[in-house]
C-alpha cells in the first residue's frame, strides 16, 4: 500500500491538469452564459424545461445512446471473444482494421453509409432518415472500443476458471453466463460507459445521418451557441446534458462492483489458439462475417470511391494530391497534412498517457478513499459538449498565459477525450494485479517506486498500449471538438478532407485523403499489435 | 470403472500423449506419477473432456465417453492452483456444480453445508475466496469438486502449492474423506511420498506412455525398469561393474543394473565388505550413512549410532536382497 | 513514483513554456481570424508582409456562425486583430455587439454601392450567389423541364427532386430560406411558409450540410445521389469544369431565388494594433488579394477593378436579380424565421 502522502502527490498532477483545462473553462463559460448581465438568466431554464422540442431532443439523446451502447456491446463481445481466444490468418490485420472507423470524419462515413445502407444499397434497404442509420453508424464507430477494451482483459483471464466450471457440469453457454461474463463485467461496464458517453454526445453522426426529429442535445447546444447565439440557452442545455451524463456515471459507479481478490491473469499468448472444432470455426466465421459487413464494407466503399475516376479505376485522385497539377496546386500535400496530424497526435498521446496512468494509479490505490469517485469524474469530459469546452477555452484561458490561440490547446483538447480511454483500459488490469506480486517485488528488495515500475507497469503495459492507441486515434481523427477552437492555420488530415469536400469536383481527392487517414490508423494499430506480440512472453 | 486405451493427444507437432493405457477401478485411489512434461496433466484434461484426443478411447463402465462433452461426464476436476471463481463466495463456489444439476435451493444449501463440514470449513459459506489462506483455498476447491458427487474425482497436483507440514496433514485428511465418500480418484502428482501415502495403485507416465502400473508395494519392490526405479527413488542403484566390485553377480543374463535396499545392509565390524564413511546424518531414530565402496560407488545404509566421516567401516549385504534390472 | 511525477511536471511546464514563446507579440505581427473555408495562394500573405513589414498569423475557426460567436465571447480581450469572413447573414450580430472599429479602406471606391455597409464598420471583400443547381441529364431522363422559378418546385411534377440544407446548420441553407422569404413574402395569399409546406409535401430532402446535399444527394456533376435539384452556388458548375478538367459545365443554375452572400472584413475592437489591422483590411481589398480570391474560394471579388479569371468569365452565370437583403432585417428576424421554418417542415 502506498502511503497517503505520496498518493496525494500523484493525485495533484492529474487533478490540477483537469481542473485547469476542463473544470475551470467549463465553469467560466457556463457562468458567462447563464449570467449575461451579471444576473442569472433563470428564464433560460424555464425555456428549456417547458419547451417540448427540448424534451423530445433530450429523450431521443438518451434512448439512442442506450440502444446504440447495447447494440455495440452485443456485437462487440463476439468480436472481443474471437480476437482474444483464437489465432487465425489475418487476425492482427483484421483487429487493426476494426479501429479504422474510429478515426474517420463523419462526413466521410456519411458517404460510405449512403453507399451501403442508402438508396443504391446492395443489401436492398434504404435506411436514410431512419434512426437505424444513426444506430448502425454508432456501432460502426464504437465497435473497436468494446473489441479492444473487453478483449485486452479477456485474453488474460485464466482459462482454467472456465475449465473448472465445465467439469462442474456447466455447458459452454452456462460457463459464459456464470463465469466468463461476471469476470468480464468490469471491463464490459468500462467500455460500455465510454461508448455511452460517445453516443450520448454524438455530434457528427447526427449532423450527417440525423434529421430534425433525430437530433441530440449536443447538436442543439451547437445550434443555439452558433446559429442563434443564445449562449444562455446553450449553457442551460449543456447543464442538462451534464446532469444526464452525471446521473449515468453515478449508476455506472454503483454497478462497477470490484472483482474480489486478485484475478489470476495469464500471459495472453498462452490463451489464444487456433480454432479446433467445426463449431469453433463456425463461431469465428460468423463473427468475422459480421465484422466484415459492419466495419469492412463501408471502408471498402471508401477505397472504391477513391479509385474510381472518369477513366475507370485509377490512381489519379491520389496523383492529384501528391503531385498537384493545374487546379490542384491549391491543395495541401498529404505529406504535410500527415506531418501536422502527427504533430498533434504525439503530444496528445504523451499527455494522455502520463495523466491517464497517474489517474489510474489513484483510482486503484484510492479505492474506498474516493478513488472510485475520481474514476467516475474522469469520464465527465467525454460527456461534455465539445462546443461548450471550446468556447470555455476562449473565455477562460487568457490568463496568466494566453493559451487561446496556442497550438498546444489542440493536443490538450484531444487529451481530455483520450484520458478516460487510458484510464478505462488500464484500471481493470491494475485492479487485477495481485498485491502479492507487488509485495513479492518489495520483498526482493525493490523500492515501492521500483516495484511499481517492475511489476505493475509491465503488467499494465499492454493495456496502456491499447489506451494510447485510442488516444492516437482520437487525436488523428478528431475534427468536431477542435473545430470549436480557434487555431493557427495548420491543416491536419481531417481538415484537408473537410476542405476537399467543401467544393464541387474534388470528391475523389477527399476520398483518397480519407484512405490515407485509414492507412495511417491501420499502420499504427498494426504497430501496436507487433509490440504486443513481441511482449507476449515477457508478462 | 474408467478405462483409457491408446489415448493420443498432439499439440501441433508435439506429442503429449502417445497411446496411453490406464484402468482406474471403482472406489480406488489411483495415483498418476511422472516428471514434468510427461503428459500427466494432458491425461487428466483428456479424461475430463477438456482436451479432445487425436486417437484412442476413454470409457466409463465399458461405454465410450470420448465424444461426451465435459459438462455431461459427471467427473470432477480439481486444479493445481484451484481456479476458484473470484466473483463468488465460498458457498457460491461450492454450490456451482450443484446448481448445474438444477437442484433446488434448499438441497443445494444443505449439501454445501455438509461438504464444507466434510472438508473442515464449517461456517465458511459467506467468506470471499480472496480472503482465504492457502490451505483453506485447497479445502474449498476440494469441497467444490466433491459437492456434485462426481463419478470420478480428478486431482491435478492438489497439494503442490502448500507447505510440507500442511501437505502431510491434508493428505491424510483427503484420504479419509475419499474413503468416507467412497470416491473413485485419479490423483496426479510428481511427489513420490504423496503417491505412496494416498494411492491404492500407482501408474507411472513417461513421455506420454504409461510405463508402470502397480500397487505401491509392488512398484517399490519390483519396479519394471531402471528409469522407474530411479524415478520412484529407489536407493543404491548401481551399475553391474559397481556391484561386481562388491562381489555381487546377477543371477540371470542380460541384467544391466541392480539395487541394494539400504535395509539389507548390516553394519558390523566382522562384515565381509568395507567402505569409507563419507557422510552420517541423523534422520530421527537412526543415522543415514553414506559409504564410499570404491571408484565412484556409494551405498546408503542405516546405522543406530553416528559414524565419524573418514573412518573405515565393514558391512554385510543380506543374501538374495539385490533387485536386478534387465533393460 | 516521485520521479515519474517529476517527469510529467517537467513535460507539462516545457509544453506550456513552449506555447508562450510562440505567442505572437508586438506591432509587427497581427492576427487574422477567419472561417474554415479560407484559402489563399502561396505567397499572397507574404507579399503583404514584404510591403508593410507586418507578419500575419491566420487563426481558423469553424463556420462563420461559430467564428462570430467566438469573437463576441472574447470581445474584451480579442484573440485576433482582423476578422474576415463574416457574411451578411451574421453581420448584424457582429454590429449589435460592437465587434468592429470603423475603417474606410483605400480601395473602397471600387466596391459597388450595393455591397457597402453604411458607415463602413466592415469592408466587403467578396460576394457570391447561392442558387439552385440542376442536373440536366437526369431531368431530361425523367422527362421534366428544369424549374424556371422557385414556385415551380412546389408543383407535384417536381416531387422528390429537391435537396436543401438545413438553414440552422448550413450557410447556403440559410441563404436559400432567406431567398424564399424575399420571393414569397411574409404575408399574402402564398407566403413563404406555404411554399415550404408544399415543398415538404413534395418529398423534400433536408440534410445538414452542403457536402451531404451536393455529394450525397445531388445527381449532377460529381454528386453521387439521386436528386436533380440542389441548393448550391452559382459558381458550382464552373468549379466542376475546373476540378473535373471538363470542357463544359455538367450542371446548370436556376435563375430565380438566388441569394447574394457578401463576406466582409473588419478591424476587431480591442485590437492593440489598429493601424496595422487597417492596413491588412486595405490589402484584402487590394487588386493583388482580390484577384487571388476567385479560384481559391469560388466567389467574386468585391473590388470591381480586379480582373476575373477566364473560368469565371466563361462559365459562371450572373443571376439577373439575386435577392439582396438588409443585414439588419436578417438579424432581427432570423431566429423567428428559423423556428417557423422548423415547425413547417418538421
Amino acid at each position: 500500500m502506498r502511503s497517503r502522502r505520496s498518493l496525494l502527490l500523484i493525485a495533484a498532477i492529474p487533478v490540477a491538469y483537469l481542473t485547469y483545462f476542463y473544470a475551470y473553462p467549463l465553469a467560466t463559460i457556463l457562468i458567462t452564459g447563464l449570467f449575461p448581465d451579471g444576473k442569472l438568466a433563470a428564464s433560460s431554464f424555464v425555456d428549456i424545461v417547458t419547451n417540448p422540442v427540448v424534451r423530445s431532443v433530450a429523450w431521443f439523446t438518451l434512448w439512442q445512446a442506450v440502444v446504440s451502447t447495447l447494440l455495440t456491446v452485443l456485437l462487440g463481445i463476439p468480436g472481443a471473444y474471437v480476437f482474444a481466444k483464437y489465432r487465425f490468418p489475418g487476425r492482427s490485420l483484421l483487429r487493426s482494421l476494426t479501429l479504422v472507423p474510429f478515426v474517420l470524419p463523419t462526413l466521410v462515413v456519411g458517404v460510405a453509409f449512403l453507399a451501403v445502407f442508402g438508396p443504391g444499397s446492395p443489401l436492398g434497404f434504404d435506411l436514410r432518415g431512419t434512426v437505424w442509420a444513426i444506430l448502425i453508424a454508432h456501432v460502426f464507430y464504437n465497435l473497436s472500443i468494446i473489441i479492444r477494451g473487453v478483449g485486452v482483459f479477456w485474453e488474460q483471464i485464466d482459462p482454467r476458471l472456465e475449465d473448472a466450471a465445465r467439469t462442474l457440469g456447466a455447458s459452454r453457454i452456462r460457463v459464459f453466463r456464470e463465469v466468463t461474463l461476471p469476470l468480464l463485467r468490469p471491463a464490459i461496464l468500462s467500455s460500455a460507459a465510454l461508448v455511452f458517453l460517445f453516443t450520448f454526445t454524438s455530434f457528427g453522426v447526427i449532423l450527417v445521418l440525423g434529421d430534425l426529429q433525430h437530433t441530440t442535445l449536443e447538436v442543439e447546444i451547437w445550434r443555439q451557441a452558433t446559429a442563434f447565439l443564445r449562449l444562455d440557452l446553450a449553457s442551460a442545455l449543456a447543464i442538462l446534458q451534464l446532469i444526464g451524463v452525471t446521473a449515468i456515471l453515478v449508476m455506472y459507479g454503483r454497478a462497477q462492483k470490484r472483482v474480489s481478490g486478485g484475478l489470476p491473469l495469464r500471459p495472453p499468448g498462452e490463451v489464444a489458439r487456433r480454432p479446433a472444432s467445426v463449431g469453433e470455426w463456425a463461431v469465428v466465421g460468423a463473427t468475422l462475417t459480421m465484422l466484415l459487413l459492419i466495419v469492412i464494407t463501408p471502408l471498402a466503399v471508401l477505397i472504391g470511391r477513391s479509385l474510381s475516376t472518369a477513366e475507370g479505376v485509377g490512381l489519379s485522385h491520389y496523383a492529384n494530391l501528391i503531385h498537384p497539377t493545374g487546379a490542384f496546386t491549391l491543395f495541401i500535400s498529404p505529406i504535410e497534412a500527415i506531418r501536422n496530424s502527427l504533430g498533434f497526435a504525439l503530444p496528445a498521446v504523451l499527455i494522455s498517457g502520463i495523466i491517464g496512468l497517474l489517474s489510474a494509479t489513484i483510482v486503484v490505490s484510492g479505492r474506498g478513499r474516493g478513488g472510485s469517485t475520481f474514476d467516475t469524474m474522469l469520464m465527465l469530459p467525454l460527456g461534455t459538449s465539445a462546443v461548450t469546452i471550446g468556447f470555455g477555452f476562449l473565455v477562460a484561458l487568457d490568463q496568466p498565459f494566453d493559451l487561446r490561440s496556442s497550438l498546444l490547446l489542440i493536443p490538450i483538447a484531444h487529451s481530455l477525450v483520450a484520458i478516460p480511454f487510458v484510464v478505462r483500459s488500464t484500471v481493470p488490469v491494475m485492479d487485477a494485479v495481485q498485491n502479492r506480486l507487488r509485495e513479492a517485488a518489495l520483498v526482493l528488495g525493490a523500492s515501492p517506486h521500483r516495484a511499481w515500475r517492475e511489476v505493475d507497469l509491465p503488467l499494465v503495459a499492454r493495456a496502456l498500449a491499447v489506451g494510447s492507441l485510442f488516444a492516437f486515434a482520437i487525436s488523428i481523427g478528431e475534427f468536431g471538438a477542435t473545430s470549436f477552437i480557434v487555431r493557427p492555420s495548420t491543416t491536419t488530415i481531417p481538415i484537408a478532407i473537410f476542405r476537399l469536400l467543401g467544393r464541387p469536383g474534388t470528391f475523389g481527392e477527399a476520398m483518397a485523403m480519407a484512405v490515407i487517414l485509414m492507412a495511417i490508423t491501420a499502420v499504427a494499430a498494426l504497430g501496436i499489435e507487433a509490440i504486443r506480440g513481441s511482449r507476449t512472453g515477457g508478462v | 470403472m474408467l478405462e483409457v486405451s491408446d489415448l493420443t493427444v498432439r499439440y501441433g507437432a508435439e506429442i503429449a500423449l502417445d497411446g496411453a493405457n490406464l484402468v482406474v477401478a471403482d472406489r480406488s485411489i489411483h495415483a498418476l506419477m511422472g516428471p514434468s512434461g510427461s503428459g500427466k496433466s494432458t491425461m487428466l484434461r483428456a479424461i475430463a473432456g477438456l482436451e479432445h484426443p487425436d486417437g484412442g478411447d476413454v470409457r466409463w463402465n465399458k461405454t465410450s465417453i470420448t465424444d461426451v462433452p465435459t459438462h455431461r461426464r459427471g467427473f470432477g476436476l480439481m486444479f493445481q492452483d484451484y481456479a476458484l471463481f473470484p466473483h463468488r463466495t465460498v458457498a457460491g463456489n461450492v454450490a456451482f456444480g450443484l446448481r448445474m444439476q438444477r437442484l433446488d435451493a434448499d438441497t443445494v444449501r444443505a449439501r454445501v453445508t455438509s461438504v464444507l463440514d466434510l472438508v473442515g470449513l464449517p461456517g465458511y459459506e459467506t467468506r470471499s475466496v480472496g480472503t482465504l489462506s492457502g490451505g483453506e483455498r485447497q479445502r474449498v476447491a476440494l469441497a467444490r469438486t466433491l459437492a456434485p458427487r462426481p463419478r470420478l474425482v480428478l486431482l491435478d497436483e492438489p497439494l503442490g502449492a502448500l507447505d510440507r507440514s500442511l501437505r502431510e496433514h491434508l493428505l491424510i485428511e483427503m484420504h479419509s474423506i475419499f474413503a468416507k465418500v467412497e470416491a473413485t480418484v485419479l490423483y496426479v502428482t510428481h511427489d513420490r511420498d504423496e503417491a505412496f501415502t494416498i494411492a491404492d495403485q500407482i501408474a507411472i507416465i513417461r513421455d506420454g506412455r504409461i510405463v508402470a502400473d502397480d500397487t505401491p508395494e509392488g512398484l517399490w519392490h519390483n519396479p519394471p525398469d531402471v528409469w522407474t526405479a530411479n524415478f520412484i527413488g529407489l536407493e543404491n542403484l548401481c551399475t553391474l561393474a559397481g556391484l561386481a566390485r562388491l562381489g555381487l553377480q546377477p543371477p540371470m543374463t542380460g541384467a544391466t543394473a541392480g539395487a541394494v535396499p539400504p535395509e539389507a545392509i548390516t553394519l558390523a565390524t566382522d562384515g565381509t565388505r568395507s567402505g569409507i564413511v563419507v557422510g552420517s546424518h541423523f534422520r530421527g531414530g537412526a543415522y543415514r550413512v553414506e559409504l564410499d565402496v570404491g571408484t565412484d560407488a556409494f551405498l546408503v545404509a542405516w546405522s543406530p549410532i553416528g559414524l565419524e566421516p573418514g573412518a573405515q567401516q565393514r558391512f554385510e549385504i543380506a543374501a538374495g536382497s539385490v533387485r536386478w534390472f534387465a533393460d | 513514483m516521485k520521479r515519474t511525477s517529476l517527469i510529467a511536471a517537467t513535460v507539462l511546464v516545457a509544453l506550456i513554456g513552449a506555447s508562450c514563446s510562440s505567442e505572437p507579440e508586438g506591432p509587427s505581427e497581427i492576427t487574422l481570424m477567419t472561417h474554415e473555408s479560407f484559402a489563399v495562394s502561396d505567397g499572397i500573405l507574404e507579399q503583404f508582409t514584404q510591403e508593410t513589414g507586418i507578419a500575419v498569423t491566420v487563426l481558423r475557426s469553424a463556420d462563420a456562425g461559430t467564428m462570430v460567436s467566438q469573437a463576441i465571447l472574447t470581445k474584451d480581450h480579442p484573440v485576433a486583430d482582423v476578422m474576415y469572413g463574416i457574411d451578411n447573414t451574421f453581420l448584424s450580430r457582429g454590429l449589435d455587439n460592437a465587434l468592429f472599429l470603423p475603417h474606410t479602406a483605400t480601395d473602397i471606391g471600387s466596391v459597388p454601392d450595393g455591397l457597402r455597409v453604411n458607415g463602413d464598420p466592415v469592408t466587403p471583400i467578396d460576394f457570391g450567389d447561392v442558387c439552385l443547381n440542376t442536373d440536366p441529364t437526369r431531368l431530361a431522363a425523367a422527362g421534366i423541364e428544369a424549374p424556371a422559378t422557385l414556385a415551380d418546385l412546389a408543383d407535384p411534377a417536381y416531387a422528390g427532386t429537391l435537396v436543401v440544407e438545413d438553414p440552422s446548420t448550413s450557410s447556403p441553407g440559410l441563404a436559400f430560406l432567406l431567398a424564399s422569404i424575399a420571393t414569397f413574402g411574409e404575408t399574402g395569399d402564398y407566403p413563404w411558409q406555404s411554399f415550404w409546406a408544399d415543398l415538404a409535401a413534395n418529398d423534400l430532402r433536408i440534410v445538414s450540410g452542403w457536402d451531404q446535399a451536393y455529394y450525397g444527394e445531388f445527381s449532377g456533376g460529381s454528386g453521387e445521389g439521386q436528386r436533380p435539384v440542389v441548393v448550391s452556388y452559382a459558381t458550382s458548375p464552373a468549379a466542376e469544369v475546373f476540378f473535373g478538367d471538363l470542357d463544359a459545365p455538367p450542371t446548370d443554375i436556376v435563375d430565380d431565388g438566388c441569394f447574394r452572400q457578401v463576406e466582409y472584413a473588419g478591424v476587431l475592437a480591442g485590437t492593440q494594433a489598429e493601424k496595422a489591422a487597417g492596413q491588412l483590411v486595405d490589402y484584402l481589398l487590394s487588386r493583388t488579394f482580390q484577384e487571388d480570391i476567385p479560384l481559391n474560394m469560388f466567389v467574386f471579388p468585391a473590388n470591381d477593378t480586379a480582373s476575373l479569371p477566364d473560368l469565371f468569365i466563361d462559365y459562371v452565370p450572373t443571376p439577373t436579380a439575386p435577392v439582396v437583403m438588409d443585414p439588419a432585417t436578417i438579424g432581427a428576424n432570423r431566429e423567428r424565421w428559423l423556428a417557423e421554418w422548423a415547425s413547417v417542415v418538421r
